[in-house]
C-alpha cells in the first residue's frame, strides 16, 4: 500500500510556505548544474517550470509531443487569470482568494496547497507583465480587471479573449530564451510512453519519436510531468484533439497514485454536437449568461419548430423557474444538470435533441430601448429598437456571436443560440504532496496533470493561475528538497535494465496495436468509449449506471484489441498509431474514473451522484465518510486497483454546505 | 465577418466533393496528388472533420491515412496548416484551416489540398511540414531577458492603453506560418515583425530593443526565409489578420539599430540572444 504523506508543514496557514521554503534543503549554485531534470510538457506549467529551473542552474530537458512548445492547449483558455492583487480596492485578499477556491472546490482540496496558490498569485501577474504579456489596461495605464464566477470581487486579469494564449507565449518566450542560451535541451514531437523507476525513484522516461517511430531513453535526476488533463476520455470535449493521458497513465502503471479521477468539470455553455462526425466542442463564454435567458419548449411537440414561432406562454425558462434567486446565473454544475434533465424529458432542441436555447431577444429589446432613450428618440419604430439593441449586444459579445455563426451557420441576433454542456477540465490527476511530488520519489506533477488545488470543482480563471504558480514559483522552491538528497552527477545510465525493460514494454504495446489488423478505425472505439463515459460517468451518475459502465468499458476494450485496424508502419510518422496508443490508455482510465465515482458515495462539486442530493438538486456531501482524497494504486493487469485515502483535515476553514443562493 | 447577413432555419443539403490531396511518404520521397471522394458531407462539418471521415474510411480498409497537422480545432494553437485551393487556410479571410466549414464549398466541387510550400518548412509527411525554424527565430531574441522572481509590482509600470492594445494586436500571432506559405519569396517578415513590434511597443522591451531586432532578422535570413517585396499576401492570408504595418515598424527599428550598433562602443552588447 502506498504511503501518502501530504508533507504539509506545521504552523499557521499564512506562514507555512515561507517556513517551508526556509526549512527545505537547498542545492548550492555550483552543484545545480550537476543535476538534470526532465520536464514533460510545455504548456503553462511545463514551460514555466523548464524555464525557471534552468534559470536556477539545473540542466533541463523539455520534451513535448507537439511540433513546437507554443502549441499546448493552455493556449485556448479565454477568460483570464485570478490574482489577489486587490487593485480594485474591493476587499480582495490572499485569504479571500484562498477561501473562494476552497469553497468553490466543495471542500475537497488541501488547505495548505490552496493558500500557497493564493499567496503566489500576485507574483504571477508581476512576472508576466515583466515578460511583456499585453494584459488589458485602463486609460490611466494600469491593469484592468473583471469578475468571474464564484467570486464577489474583480480579481481576474485578461488579455482580450486570449488570456491563455498570451500567458503561454510569455512562458514560451522564457523557455525560448533558455533554449537559445543552450541551457534547456528541447525535444519536440516525442511522446512520453513510459516512466522509468529505479530503486523506487523516478529516474527517466521513454519517448517515441512521432516522426521516425524510434524509441528513446532519457535519464535524469528527477522527472516532472506537466502533461495536462484527461478530458478526452469522453472523446467529445473542449480539449484539443491531441490532449491525452498517456504520460500520467503510464506513470500510474509504474506506481504513482491517481487521485480523484472522477472529478470532471462540465461546462454548461458549449455549442451542441451537430453530428456523429464531430471531433470537438467549442465553448461559449459563461459571460453570455449575464444577458441571455435559457429556455426549452414547454411541450415536447414544439421542439422541432422554429423557436421564434413558439409563443412566450409555451416556453419554459427553467433556470429562472427552478432557481429563482440565481436564475440564469446558477452555478456551472447546477446549470449543466438542469439542461440535461430538460433534454431527458424530451424537450431538448436542435437536430439531435441535445440542446437548450440561450436567447438574447429580451436583452436586445432592453438595450434597444435604453439606447433610444439616451438618444431622445420618441416612439422609434420597432426595427430601429432592434438595430440599436443588436448593436449594443454586438459590442459586448460580438466575437462570440461570430464564432457561433461560423460553427453553426446560425445568426444568434435573429434566433436563440443552442447550447449544451460539455467536458472541459479534469480536477483529478496524479496524487502529489505539498512539494508537488508524487508518492514515487523524484516524480513531480504540475498543472492540470496533478489533483492538488481545485478539489471537486474548479472556479473560472483558476486553471491558468495554478499552472503558472506550480511552474514559476512552487516547483523551483520544492524540487531542491528532493535533489539535495540525491548524489550529484549520478543520473543512471540509459543501459540500466529498467530502461531496457521500459522501452521493451512500450514497444510491445505498439507491436500489439499494429498486429491486430481488424476492421474498424481507432475513432470508432474512441467515439463509443466517449458515449459510455458521457452516459455513465457524466453529469449525473448512479450506482447502477457506473457498474454497467465498468462492464461496458471492459467489453469495449476487448473489442478494441480484437478489432482495431492501425494501418501503415510503426517506423515513421503514423497518426493512426498515435491515436490508437492514446485511446488504449483512455479505455483503462475510463474504467478507473467509473470505479472512483462508484466508490465515492456522496455528491460534491462536479461529481454528482443522483442518490445523494438535497430536495432542490444541490450536492449532498458526506463529510464524515468522504472528506478525503481517494488515491488509486495500480495492482497489475486485470486486478482491481487499491483505493488509498488521504484524509482532508480542515484546520482553518469550517466545512459547510456550499450555497450560492 | 458580417454576423447579420442571413438567418437560417432551412437546413442545407449534404454535399459531395472530390479532393486532390498531396501525398508524400517522407521528406526525401517524391510526392504526388491522389484523388479521394468525400460523399454526403453535412455542411456544418468542419473541413478537418471531413478529412477525419475520409481517414476513418482509409483506416478501415487498411490504407495509410492522410497525415495533417491539427490540435485545438478552434483557431488558436496554430498547428493546422492546409493550403486549400491554393490559399493557406482556405477560402475565407481571418480564420485558420480548422475553422473552415464544408458549407463554404459547392456540391460537386473539386478541392486541392497541399502542404505549405516554402524551403524553410520542409515536408515531413503528406500535408505536414516542419516549422521549427520559427522556434529558432524566437530563441534568437523573441523574449525579454527577465528571470523568474525578479519582477517589480505589475502596476509600477503604467503603459498607455493604446500602446498595450497595439502590442496585443501584434501578439495575437499564432505562429502557424501561413504568412510564409502565402509569400512568393517565403518571407517570414510578418511573423518576425509581430514579435519585434510587440516588445518594441512596450517599455519592458526597450533595453534589448536593438539586439532583438538585429538577432531575429539575422536568424531569419540564416534559415533561408526570403525578402519582403511589399505585396502583403502575408497579412491577407493571416488567420489573425495581423497588419503588415508591423513590417514597416520592424524595418524602421532595424535600420536604427544597425546605425546605433555601428556607432556604439563595443562592450555595450546585450546578453540577450543565442
Amino acid at each position: 500500500m502506498a504511503t501518502l504523506n501530504s508533507n504539509v508543514p506545521p504552523g499557521p496557514l499564512a506562514e507555512k510556505w515561507s517556513n517551508h521554503k526556509f526549512n527545505n534543503k537547498l542545492v548550492n549554485p555550483a552543484n545545480k548544474r550537476k543535476y538534470e531534470v526532465i520536464v514533460v510538457g510545455a504548456g503553462l506549467a511545463g514551460a514555466s517550470a523548464a524555464a525557471s529551473l534552468s534559470e536556477l542552474g539545473y540542466r533541463v530537458k523539455c520534451i513535448v509531443f507537439h511540433d513546437s512548445p507554443r502549441r499546448a492547449h493552455s493556449i485556448a483558455a479565454q477568460g483570464g487569470i485570478n490574482a489577489a492583487k486587490n487593485y480594485q480596492n474591493d476587499g480582495d485578499s490572499v485569504y479571500r482568494l484562498f477561501y473562494d477556491t476552497i469553497k468553490g472546490g466543495d471542500y475537497r482540496a488541501r488547505e495548505a496547497n490552496v493558500h500557497r496558490l493564493a499567496e503566489v498569485s500576485a507574483n504571477i501577474i508581476d512576472q508576466c507583465v515583466a515578460q511583456g504579456v499585453p494584459f488589458a489596461r485602463e486609460y490611466g495605464g494600469l491593469l484592468a480587471n473583471r469578475s468571474f464566477g464564484g467570486a464577489q470581487v474583480s480579481r481576474t486579469f485578461y488579455a482580450r479573449g486570449q488570456t491563455g494564449q498570451q500567458l503561454l507565449l510569455g512562458a514560451y518566450s522564457a523557455l525560448s530564451k533558455q533554449v537559445g542560451a543552450g541551457a534547456v535541451e528541447l525535444v519536440t514531437q516525442h511522446e512520453m510512453v513510459d516512466l522509468v523507476v529505479i530503486d523506487g525513484h523516478a529516474k527517466g522516461v521513454i519517448t517515441r519519436d512521432l516522426v521516425t517511430g524510434e524509441f528513446h531513453r532519457h535519464s535524469g535526476d528527477a522527472v516532472v510531468l506537466a502533461t495536462g488533463g484527461y478530458g478526452n476520455v469522453f472523446n467529445l470535449s473542449t480539449y484539443a484533439r491531441g490532449s491525452n493521458a498517456t504520460a500520467i497513465w503510464r506513470a500510474y502503471k509504474r506506481g504513482a497514485c491517481f487521485a480523484n479521477p472522477c472529478y470532471t468539470q462540465i461546462h454548461p455553455t458549449c455549442i451542441p454536437v451537430s453530428g456523429d462526425y464531430q471531433s470537438k466542442l467549442t465553448l461559449m463564454s459563461e459571460s453570455l449568461r449575464n444577458d441571455g435567458r435559457i429556455w426549452v419548449p414547454k411541450n415536447a411537440s414544439d421542439c422541432k419548430k422554429n423557436p421564434n414561432d413558439i409563443p412566450e406562454e409555451d416556453r419554459d425558462y427553467y433556470l429562472e423557474r427552478i432557481y429563482p434567486s440565481f436564475g440564469n446565473l446558477a452555478p456551472r454544475d447546477v446549470s449543466s444538470r438542469a439542461a440535461m434533465r430538460m433534454c431527458d424529458e424530451g424537450r431538448g432542441v436542435g437536430e439531435s435533441g441535445l440542446g437548450v436555447y440561450l436567447d438574447f431577444a429580451d436583452a436586445i429589446q432592453r438595450y434597444g430601448h435604453q439606447a433610444a432613450a439616451r438618444a431622445n428618440l420618441t416612439n422609434p419604430p420597432a426595427e430601429q429598437i432592434l438595430a440599436l439593441g443588436e448593436a449594443a449586444v454586438r459590442e459586448r459579445y460580438g466575437n462570440l456571436f461570430d464564432i457561433y455563426k461560423e460553427i453553426t451557420d446560425e445568426d444568434a441576433y435573429k434566433q436563440p443560440m443552442r447550447i449544451y454542456p460539455a467536458v472541459h477540465y479534469t480536477m483529478g490527476g496524479l496524487w502529489v504532496d505539498y512539494n508537488l511530488m508524487s508518492n514515487l520519489p523524484g516524480l513531480f506533477v504540475l498543472g492540470e496533470a496533478n489533483f492538488s488545488d481545485h478539489g471537486a470543482n474548479r472556479l473560472g480563471a483558476s486553471a491558468l493561475m495554478q499552472g503558472l504558480s506550480d511552474g514559476y514559483f512552487v516547483l523551483p522552491n520544492t524540487i531542491n528538497g528532493y535533489l539535495a538528497g540525491q548524489k550529484p552527477n549520478n543520473k543512471p545510465s540509459t543501459d540500466a535494465p529498467e530502461f531496457v525493460e521500459a522501452e521493451e514494454r512500450s514497444a510491445d504495446v505498439v507491436r500489439r496495436l499494429m498486429s491486430v489488423k481488424g476492421k474498424e478505425p481507432v475513432n470508432h472505439y474512441h467515439k463509443r468509449l466517449g458515449l459510455i463515459m458521457w452516459k455513465r460517468c457524466g453529469m449525473a451518475r448512479t450506482r447502477e449506471g457506473l457498474q454497467k459502465g465498468i462492464e461496458e468499458i471492459q467489453a469495449l476494450r476487448e473489442e478494441f484489441w480484437a478489432g482495431v485496424n492501425v494501418p501503415g508502419s510503426a517506423e515513421n510518422m503514423n497518426q493512426a498509431l498515435e491515436r490508437a496508443n492514446r485511446v488504449a490508455d483512455f479505455m483503462e482510465l475510463g474504467e478507473l474514473m467509473c470505479r472512483d465515482a462508484l466508490a465515492r458515495e456522496e455528491s460534491c462539486g462536479g461529481h454528482f451522484r443522483e442518490e445523494y442530493q438535497y430536495p432542490d438538486g444541490e450536492c449532498l456531501r458526506d463529510d464524515e465518510k468522504f472528506a478525503h482524497v481517494a488515491a488509486w494504486e495500480y495492482q497489475g493487469e486485470g486486478v482491481e486497483p487499491l483505493r488509498n485515502v488521504e484524509p482532508l483535515d480542515y484546520e482553518f476553514v469550517k466545512m459547510s454546505m456550499r450555497s450560492y443562493k | 465577418m458580417a454576423a447579420d447577413t442571413h438567418s437560417t432555419t432551412t437546413p442545407r443539403k449534404n454535399i459531395s466533393v472530390t479532393l486532390q490531396i498531396w501525398r508524400q511518404a517522407a521528406a526525401d520521397k517524391p510526392g504526388h496528388f491522389v484523388e479521394y471522394k468525400a460523399t454526403n458531407c453535412n455542411p456544418n462539418m468542419s473541413f478537418l472533420e471531413m478529412l477525419d471521415v475520409v481517414n476513418d474510411d482509409l483506416e478501415k480498409r487498411g490504407e495509410d491515412p492522410i497525415a495533417f497537422a491539427h490540435d485545438c480545432r478552434e483557431g488558436i494553437c496554430g498547428t493546422c496548416s492546409l493550403v486549400i485551393d491554393g490559399k493557406p487556410h482556405g477560402p475565407h479571410e481571418g480564420i485558420a484551416s480548422c475553422q473552415t466549414y464544408m458549407r463554404s464549398f459547392e456540391d460537386g466541387a473539386v478541392i486541392t489540398v497541399e502542404p505549405y510550400r516554402a524551403k524553410p518548412f520542409p515536408v515531413i509527411k503528406d500535408l505536414i511540414t516542419d516549422r521549427s525554424a520559427f522556434d529558432k527565430i524566437q530563441q534568437a531574441g523573441g523574449f525579454i531577458s527577465i528571470r523568474t522572481g525578479a519582477a517589480q509590482d505589475a502596476n509600477a509600470l503604467p503603459i498607455p492603453k493604446q500602446d498595450a492594445d497595439l502590442a496585443m494586436d501584434a501578439a495575437a500571432c499564432i505562429g502557424c506560418g501561413a504568412c510564409v506559405a502565402a509569400c512568393k519569396n517565403a518571407a517570414a517578415m510578418l511573423f518576425v515583425s509581430a514579435k519585434v513590434s510587440q516588445f518594441a511597443l512596450l517599455p519592458q522591451g526597450q533595453p534589448e530593443r536593438d539586439t532583438r531586432v538585429l538577432n531575429m532578422v539575422a536568424k531569419m535570413d540564416e534559415l533561408g526565409f526570403g525578402n519582403c517585396t511589399n505585396q502583403y499576401e502575408c497579412s491577407a492570408a493571416c488567420p489573425k489578420l495581423i497588419s503588415h504595418d508591423f513590417i514597416g515598424r520592424m524595418n524602421r527599428d532595424y535600420i536604427a539599430a544597425t546605425f546605433r550598433a555601428a556607432c556604439k562602443d563595443k562592450p555595450a552588447a546585450s546578453t540577450g540572444g543565442a
